[in-house]
């Protein structure tokens, strides 16, 4: 009570702000990210994996052109032939070149992929740190929300979607978004409850730093590690769902290609004519390969307390 | 609260070894199963699902069938040479008229617990399915030849009023409807199979576990239903020919995959793979079949496309009839089934009707279906193919399906320039959109439970079965009302002939190849029979040399 | 800890019933029906069979029914297979998928979490590249073109494990492997880039410059607070896992309840979809809360469901 009369109001003076932009403490950007890039280049096998990514670009747009074939026209009299100068992947069931088929089918696969796990970055990411860094009710009802999702039978809502909208990529793109995202949110969720609870997330905010600025710039890039993981691990789950909504019927038509319908339909002749499998296959590892290097690599460069 | 949270851990990781450990406990139960030695013959067989359900008159699948022809016999079998014969019945007698059959029920004809199988519980049986309150009869009507069984079962006459009546123990009078030619068949089929008056009446569920209740008068005994996963057969001591019966046990695996099934084959678990109890996967047919050990039987099925006549450009006769001619059946059975399918060119098959190996019309016609497209086009009014509106072959979910349908958009194209979409289904939506005439062109089969041109045609009478096309044609359902009522073979015959030559001039099915009863067994595996229908016998089989 | 399990549970119900009225009204208007087959019923048959099941009463009413049905838990008759009732079917399926699921967990833990610390202590260096190479081909082989190959290789060929069905330890392997990898592989991925991250933390290099011995830090430091996303991940996947894959029973020919719940939507056998789902939407719930209470343990200052004030 004594205090009170040693600072009376007039004990203090307003002093002018400037901006309000004053009290904040922060790091400029500009060289975070050239720290990045920097970084990057420097990793040679990451590097590696840009360069396998973009070749296959390349190919899938002009390898259908180079072989020749296209990747409808049956040959029934030359169908299941292996490898040879005429067909360089061999022929399939219905004696189509594979060569191109792959190639049209990288066309689908790369473009799935990609979107697919961009939906699942964007949605995941907004929806997990949401969750995680606010906390109580709000996290409560937004985990439940994804919990509802995930626990319906997935294969109902495909079977209703594909009565409700036209086949095709954006249906399918739709059909795997719906729930595609909820593991990066549940990652990004955890990891959000763990690092805001960090020194310099209190620093931060005691600076002054709003929640949405907190989020973009202290949160997520700590995450960033498991954030590009389970990035790269969507991007598989995307080219295999694929096949299997075109199994149902909600993909892509036959007879276009996709590696994952071409890997599931060479699957029973794994013993008999393996080349019908191997070729998707192969180029579903090393498109993972590459993918995995470069997520490696960036989440390496990406890491603020990294300094190499 | 660091306490709670330890007893709530070590709860968990208690409560998930307690259930592991049952489990397992569990499973050391069955681990002795399908254990061959000292139960003298055993032949091991997969089963490609859990059959629905295990009783004759209440079945709704062929699995089921396959199944039940082991376990119960009706007052005919299909003999080796795929003609019915006595069984249950030691005596046939039919009269003049083909109205009335009477059956004499074979003395020495027991049930599995001891008791004598009667004309009653035949009478029993039929009268349980014809029960307008029995819902679960989905085949009922392989029964309606029977007089007024068609009106007992829409609850228009009493039950008492159809056509079967057991005079005393050993005689069983029925009257028919018109004179089927094929009512010896039918009876041969589960549905008329009889079953225990005196079980059913006290447990009605008797049929839904192997038990002492699961009574039945065939070659063998249901002594185990694992359910999703074994069914296993015992050799049946009562049944009257018993000392035909050779196999002691018979194992049906429960395999849904078909390269399971094939591998499981492959190691020796299986002595018996493919159809009609499993399907051999289509890539291990043509390697069987250049070591020669495919089996390639007769079947009365056909693969078709349906054509829903209400769809334009399909309701103009000549379009229809180009699209047949331009699929080369040929390519697709050489090519891509690889069983020893044929090309089907008519509807009934060649099976039933030899003769139809030759069909109405030329495989791969091309120079005749672009005729046919040129004459259609005009008649609709189009000046060019391009203008034809869009055409969709829908198909459910499967690789064959999926295989034929590329081949024949393939042919279509480049035959006739005509772009048809494909539309790959989920089997439930695809049999919905069917029935609801949502569909322009639809893939479809037919294995006929029953030998006979009339069976088949009948499909085709109005919308309903196996037909979705929306097709109907006076003269047709005239001709079969005709032969409905004839009793001489060879006039049936004609005007059978003349029906089938209708529909496939009107084309309202696209018919493509004729199935076949592809499947392999090992060497040791002897005379297991399969009928022109698909079914499995096993009375006769034996693995003496395993 | 007490009000924040009852609010919790209060959720869960909620979210509970709502899976369960979503998947009603998904499964009714999904075509076809449980008398759907290739040979078309005859129409009198048909109508008969659906007033016996009671398909013919208003959707309300049905609806009520299966509420009512789930919260008994007396699920009711199969439409497929006559007399089987969905709680035996549960109750004989799901065991199979246990264990199946508890091995291929153990192994997916187990492996991942090793090769993961393997690939973070040696990092850029030949064992990681080594770790990380399984881990990606663990990822983008799928799980069906695994079991495929290993049931080829290891079963037909090597003869060292038996083809398919589920009867002794052995038979469950070969299963466990291939529902093994794709977990497996993820959670050494995650487990590297965490651990990775986790090192740089300034407590890290504190309790190393301390001069605290090399394993005790990847001990007591490290594994535990790299294992956050982990967890994270584990929840449902456990669940998933636990309740058994579709792919990998069937080509297997293991009667387990992925299977089952999978031909149970195929065949649109209402009563074994509403409680399959209830079943698996229980267990979902149920291990999410554990995966919450499972935070704070590793990170005891982590306490979910408190808002913290702003």
């Amino acid at each position: 009570m004594d205090q009170k009369e040693y600072f009376s109001k007039d004990s203090f003076q307003p002093i002018t702000v400037l901006s309000n932009k004053e009290e904040e403490i922060q790091r400029p950007q500009r060289t975070y990210l050239s720290d990045v890039i920097r970084r990057f280049k420097k990793n040679k096998l990451a590097m590696f994996g840009i360069v396998v990514i973009v070749l296959l670009a390349i190919l899938s747009i002009f390898g259908p052109k180079i072989s020749g074939y296209d990747y409808f026209t049956n040959d029934l009299s030359n169908n299941n032939k292996p490898p040879s100068g005429e067909h360089w992947f061999g022929t399939d069931s219905l004696g189509r070149d594979i060569f191109s088929r792959t190639w049209y089918g990288a066309r689908i696969s790369l473009f799935i992929g990609i979107a697919a796990a961009l939906i699942d970055l964007v949605i995941g990411v907004i929806w997990g740190a949401t969750a995680g860094y606010f906390g109580g009710r709000v996290d409560e009802y937004m985990m439940r929300i994804a919990d509802i999702l995930y626990g319906i039978p997935y294969l109902l809502v495909v079977i209703l979607l594909m009565i409700v909208l036209p086949q095709g990529l954006l249906t399918m793109i739709i059909a795997m978004s719906l729930t595609g995202w909820i593991n990066m949110a549940r990652i990004v969720r955890g990891q959000v409850l763990q690092i805001k609870l960090s020194e310099f997330v209190l620093a931060a905010r005691t600076l002054g730093s709003n929640n949405i600025k907190i989020m973009i710039r202290h949160l997520i890039p700590n995450t960033m590690g498991p954030i590009l993981v389970t990035l790269t691990l969507t991007i598989p789950t995307a080219i295999f769902t694929e096949a299997f909504l075109s199994y149902l019927g909600l993909g892509v038509p036959a007879p276009l290609a996709s590696w994952g319908t071409m890997s599931s339909e060479g699957l029973p002749s794994l013993v008999y004519y393996p080349w019908i499998l191997f070729f998707p296959a192969f180029f579903i590892c090393l498109v993972m390969m590459a993918f995995n290097v470069v997520g490696d690599g960036l989440s390496d460069a990406l890491d603020p307390k990294e300094k190499r | 609260m660091k306490n709670i949270k330890k007893v709530v851990f070590q709860g968990l990781i208690v409560f998930v070894l307690i259930v592991v450990l049952s489990a397992c406990s569990d499973e050391s139960k069955n681990s002795n199963s399908g254990g061959d030695e000292g139960d003298g013959q055993v032949l091991n067989m997969p089963l490609g699902s859990e059959p629905a359900e295990l009783h004759p008159g209440q079945i709704s699948e062929n699995l089921s069938v396959d199944v039940l022809t082991q376990v119960f016999e009706g007052l005919t079998r299909i003999n080796q040479d795929g003609e019915p014969e006595e069984a249950i019945a030691s005596e046939i007698d039919i009269s003049d008229d083909k109205l009335v059959y009477t059956f004499t029920i074979r003395e020495d004809a027991n049930w599995s617990n001891g008791d004598p199988v009667t004309a009653e519980d035949f009478e029993y049986a039929w009268k349980h399915v014809l029960d307008p309150d029995n819902a679960h009869t989905p085949k009922v009507d392989r029964l309606y030849p029977v007089k007024n069984a068609f009106e007992a079962k829409a609850g228009e006459v009493s039950i008492d009023e159809v056509g079967v009546v057991a005079e005393d123990e050993n005689t069983l009078v029925v009257e028919l409807e018109s004179p089927v030619e094929y009512f010896l068949q039918l009876t041969a089929n589960p549905v008329l199979f009889p079953i225990h008056k005196g079980i059913s009446e006290e447990n009605p569920d008797w049929f839904l576990d192997a038990g002492e209740d699961y009574v039945s008068n065939g070659p063998f005994t249901l002594s185990e239903w694992d359910h999703q996963s074994k069914i296993e057969l015992e050799k049946n001591d009562e049944y009257w020919d018993s000392d035909t019966v050779q196999l002691d046990k018979v194992n049906f695996f429960i395999v849904e995959d078909n390269n399971t099934a094939f591998n499981m084959y492959q190691s020796g678990d299986l002595d018996y793979v493919g159809d009609p109890t499993g399907t051999l996967p289509l890539e291990a047919v043509s390697s069987l079949d250049s070591e020669g050990t495919l089996n390639s039987d007769e079947k009365a099925g056909i693969y078709y496309y349906l054509l829903n006549v209400d769809k334009e450009p399909l309701n103009n006769k000549n379009i229809r009839k180009a699209l047949a001619l331009a699929v080369n059946r040929e390519e697709i059975t050489t090519s891509i089934i690889k069983g020893g399918e044929t090309p089907a060119l008519s509807l009934v098959a060649p099976a039933v009707w030899s003769e139809n190996e030759e069909g109405y019309f030329k495989d791969g016609d091309i120079d005749a279906a672009k005729e046919y497209l040129e004459k259609g086009i005009e008649e609709l009014g189009y000046s060019d193919v391009s203008e034809l509106p869009s055409m969709a072959i829908q198909y459910n979910t499967s690789e064959s399906h999926a295989t034929v349908a590329q081949a024949i958009q393939d042919m279509w194209k480049n035959n006739l320039g005509i772009d048809v979409e494909l539309e790959n289904m989920e089997f439930a939506v695809h049999i919905d959109a069917m029935d609801e005439g949502d569909f322009q062109i639809g893939r479809f089969g037919q294995s006929a439970e029953v030998a006979d041109p009339l069976f088949i045609l009948e499909a085709y009478r109005q919308n309903s079965g196996y037909n979705f096309t929306n097709w109907s044609n006076e003269e047709f359902i005239s001709l079969l009302d005709e032969a409905k009522f004839s009793i001489d073979s060879d006039e049936r015959y004609e005007i059978l002939r003349e029906a089938e030559e209708i529909i496939m001039d009107e084309m309202p099915v696209l018919p493509i190849y004729v199935y076949k009863t592809v499947y392999t067994h090992k060497d040791y595996v002897e005379n297991i029979d399969i009928t022109d229908l698909g079914f499995v016998q096993l009375k006769w089989a034996n693995v003496s040399d395993k | 800890m007490i009000r924040f399990l009852l609010k919790r549970f209060g959720y869960m119900l909620l979210s509970f019933i709502i899976i369960i009225s979503l998947t009603f009204f998904l499964m009714k208007l999904a075509p076809g029906g449980p008398f759907t087959s290739e040979e078309n019923l005859p129409k009198e048959i048909e109508e008969k069979l659906n007033e016996t099941y009671g398909l013919n009463d208003p959707w309300y009413k049905q609806y009520a029914n299966y509420l009512g049905s789930i919260a008994k838990w007396d699920l009711g008759d199969s439409f497929k297979s006559r007399g089987q009732s969905i709680n035996d079917i549960i109750n004989r399926s799901f065991p199979i998928s246990l264990i199946l699921g508890f091995e291929a967990i153990l192994i997916a833990l187990s492996l991942g979490v090793l090769l993961g610390v393997i690939g973070a202590l040696r990092h850029n260096k030949a064992p990681d590249y080594v770790a990380m190479s399984v881990a990606i081909f663990g990822i983008s082989v799928p799980s069906f073109i695994l079991a495929t190959v290993l049931q080829y290789v290891f079963a037909l060929k090597l003869g060292w494990f038996p083809v398919a069905r589920f009867e002794s330890f052995t038979h469950t392997i070969l299963p466990a492997l291939a529902l093994s990898f794709m977990p497996m592989a993820f959670i050494a991925r995650l487990m590297r880039t965490s651990m990775l991250e986790v090192m740089n933390q300034d407590y890290v290099k504190m309790a190393k410059a301390k001069g605290m011995q090399s394993k005790v830090v990847v001990f007591r430091h490290l594994l535990r607070n790299a294992i956050m996303p982990v967890v994270s991940f584990l929840g449902p996947l456990v669940v998933q896992i636990l309740t058994g894959s579709f792919i990998i029973e069937n080509i297997f020919g293991i009667p387990g309840l992925g299977f089952e719940y999978l031909t149970s939507i195929t065949n649109r056998d209402y009563t074994a979809i509403m409680g399959i789902t209830a079943f698996f939407s229980i267990l979902l719930l149920v291990s999410i809360l554990l995966v919450d209470l499972l935070y704070g343990f590793i990170d005891p200052r982590i306490k979910v469901g408190k808002k913290e004030a702003h």
